[in-house]
């Protein structure tokens, strides 16, 4: 089966004073149709910007400098500005990660959603308008034909983006690409987003990128999950099993930094110490090895490659020579 | 510990909306309706509820950057609510928020570097000389190196932004801060490693935070007290503990049993809310959380339950709670 977007060895540079910064270091990553992939990794890491990317949205100065992403037998990194004017929205939807910057300030929030279901879908303005206020409906957000008429700056933080989440999905993608769209949101609306895009995944065999921080929700999202540390995959792998097997040592990180609601209160949560290197500024070896308890000399000479994890899910893969030789003892 | 910093008082926000095609109608938004609550200094009081019930609404009537519609707001004694900006100046630098939106408060044209030294020279916190150690620790303190100072805001990632925001807010020494959702865009360990400074600054300087956040989990590992907000109004506010061990309000009981459990099985089996959302634009009579409330009855459609405390430091405003051992859960029609 060949993969709905295929990512290669993507690399994504930042030109600066000194010369070009990399930020994204080979970047692999497939997803399939209907399926749904989250994205987790230290703030920083590059996450945003291999979206972005895809999409040819990336801000002046950065550019996709190696690599490939295949989708529907095109290269999305050698598309042109008008044909991916076209991808966007009608064939991938992308929910970005700031609404307040990413939606118009002065145009009410239905007209922003019909404009984009007229662009994309050629609907009449009507007919447009209406979709807009059942979109609204559809992401719950309560007086949605009243609602339709508020600027942004009306609407509580958590009601932009789900204006954000109703136009991802306006346009029908094949694929959803959401950049941390529920920061904002309560539990129960949360659990509502996740519902409705779930339910178009299942419907529609839409395949989903979701990028977040929260390891809970994404567990009732994702069949598998990548994590990224300094521009590159470090451990990716069905969603079981990075709970239950949690492997490179930035993922046991992160998982024990996770406050519980049965866990005590009120007492300092373990963190990772240390911070990321800076783009342009990594180490040799593998990126995360100046903040790892288990480093031993050879993880700072070569950059590791994703591999299986022995005993584990064949499709469980992470890029530590140390954890993958201790597992297989 | 238990002085109070700020007394409110039936704070509430109306805002006035123009509505259908034509804007022809105009509507009201009750986003904030008789709250009545006591800060304490030195406690992490954290507000929680849907999206849209008026957490950040409180938090701006609170510092008075939304002028209220009613109701009082006493800072250390002195009334605030309504004040214009020439009397608030004084107070500002120990009033802080870390907006939710940290876009809104960093200027594009200036570099992070200054746009933390600007408060500080500002308040005269800081010699000149000093400036660029006191740039440099603040940088630290959110896990973000030196090098971020020569940098604007949109070359920053999403999570590095909000960690300048928050950053600005502690450059002025303030003595209350409201987080309104300042961690939710960062992953797991540097929120840790946010939540860990705040909690350091609270011993070591005594401040008090209003920590909005949706994260149960972090709320519950933070929080002194917790208030539980439904279109408007509080449904119940209570310390950490007993909210999260005895919830009385059905909508805190529906709330907290919707929380994901970062376990792939057991995630995909979560109870939900039932019932529409209603809009505040037109808000239900009485108790207004009666139409989707499991256990409403004939008094929650017509009468505003009282805000009562049922236990010690408990509030609650539901008909069905009288005390904690008399949770009336039956008597449904
Ligand atoms: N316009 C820009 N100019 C220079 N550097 C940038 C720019 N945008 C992002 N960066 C840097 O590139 C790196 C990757 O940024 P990106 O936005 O992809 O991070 P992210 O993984 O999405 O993080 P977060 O979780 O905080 O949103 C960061 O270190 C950031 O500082
Ligand atoms: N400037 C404004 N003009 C009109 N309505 C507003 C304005 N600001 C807020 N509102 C409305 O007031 C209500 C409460 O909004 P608020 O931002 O306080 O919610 P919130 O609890 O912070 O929600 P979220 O969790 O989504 O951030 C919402 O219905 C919102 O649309
Ligand atoms: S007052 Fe009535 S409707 Fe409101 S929460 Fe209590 S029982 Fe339910
Ligand atoms: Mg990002
Ligand atoms: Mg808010």
């Amino acid at each position: 089966m060949t993969a709905l977007l295929d990512i290669r060895g993507l690399t994504i540079d930042i030109a600066r004073d000194g010369g070009p910064a990399r930020v994204v270091d080979g970047i692999d990553l497939a997803i399939q149709q209907g399926e749904s992939v989250g994205i987790v990794g230290e703030s920083g890491c590059g996450k945003s910007l291999t979206m972005l990317s895809l999409v040819g949205l990336l801000p002046n100065r950065i550019r996709a400098t190696g690599g490939s992403a295949m989708f529907g037998g095109r290269d999305l990194l050698k598309l042109g500005p008008k044909e991916l004017r076209k991808v966007r929205g009608s064939e991938i939807g992308f929910i970005f990660q700031d609404p307040m910057t990413s939606l118009n300030p002065v145009i009410r929030v239905g007209d922003q959603i019909a404009e984009a279901l007229i662009w994309q879908k050629g609907l009449a303005k009507e007919a447009a308008q209406a979709r807009a206020v059942e979109l609204l409906e559809l992401v719950g957000i309560p007086g949605p034909a009243e609602r339709a008429r508020a600027w942004p700056h009306e609407l509580s933080g958590g009601m932009r983006q789900r204006v954000m989440i109703a136009m991802g999905l306006a346009g029908h993608p094949r694929l959803l690409i959401a950049d941390e769209p529920t920061t904002a949101l309560d539990v129960t609306i949360q659990a509502q987003i996740v519902d409705l895009v779930r339910e178009l995944k299942d419907k529609m065999q839409m395949a989903v990128v979701w990028i977040t921080h929260d390891l809970a929700l994404i567990a009732g999202l994702a069949d598998r999950i990548a994590v990224l540390y300094a521009g590159t995959v470090v451990e990716d792998a069905p969603v079981s099993a990075i709970f239950e097997r949690p492997t490179h040592p930035y993922t046991r990180g992160l998982l024990a930094s996770l406050p519980t609601l049965a866990g005590a209160a009120m007492e300092r949560l373990p963190s990772i110490g240390g911070t990321p290197p800076e783009p342009g500024r990594r180490p040799p070896g593998c990126p995360f090895a100046p903040r790892c308890a288990h480093a031993v000399a050879a993880c700072a000479e070569a950059v590791p490659r994703l591999a299986p994890v022995p005993g584990s899910d064949p499709r469980h893969r992470v890029a530590c020579p140390v954890m993958t030789e201790r597992a297989a003892a | 510990m238990t002085a109070p910093l700020i007394e409110i008082a039936g704070l509430s926000k109306r805002f006035d909306l123009r509505v259908g095609a034509f804007g022809e109608r105009s509507a009201t938004v009750h986003a904030l309706d008789d709250f009545t609550a006591t800060v304490i200094e030195g406690e992490t009081l954290s507000l929680v509820g849907e999206s849209g019930c008026g957490k950040s609404t409180t938090g701006f009537c609170l510092l008075n950057l939304h002028r209220p519609t009613g109701g009082s707001v006493r800072y250390r004694g002195q009334e605030i609510a309504g004040l214009d900006e020439d009397a608030m100046r004084p107070l500002r630098r120990e009033l802080q928020i870390v907006f939710q939106d940290p876009y809104s408060t960093l200027n594009p044209r200036m570099t992070i570097g200054e746009a933390l030294a600007e408060p500080i020279l500002f308040h005269g916190l800081a010699t000149k000389a000093d400036l660029p150690a006191r740039v440099t620790r603040l940088l630290a303190d959110v896990g973000l190196t030196p090098r971020f100072a020569n940098r604007y805001p949109h070359e920053l990632s999403g999570g590095q932004r909000q960690r300048v925001a928050i950053a600005r807010a502690l450059a002025c020494e303030p003595r209350f801060i409201v987080c309104d959702e300042a961690i939710s865009a960062l992953d797991v360990s540097v929120q840790a490693q946010i939540l860990n400074l705040l909690l350091d600054l609270q011993e070591k300087y005594g401040l008090t935070y209003l920590f909005i956040a949706h994260d149960l989990a972090v709320v519950r590992h933070i929080s002194d007290r917790v208030g539980v907000m439904y279109l408007g109004r509080l449904a119940e506010l209570a310390p950490a503990g007993a909210l999260f061990s005895q919830p009385m309000h059905p909508y805190t009981r529906a709330l907290l049993s919707a929380v994901p459990e970062p376990d792939p099985k057991s995630a995909r089996s979560r109870q939900r809310l039932q019932g529409e959302v209603p809009s505040p634009l037109n808000p239900p009579q009485g108790c207004r959380f009666h139409t989707r409330c499991p256990i409403a009855r004939d008094a929650c459609r017509s009468a505003v339950p009282a805000w009562r405390e049922v236990a010690t430091g408990h509030h609650v405003a539901c008909h069905a709670v009288s005390a904690p051992d008399k949770l009336n859960w039956e008597g449904t029609e």
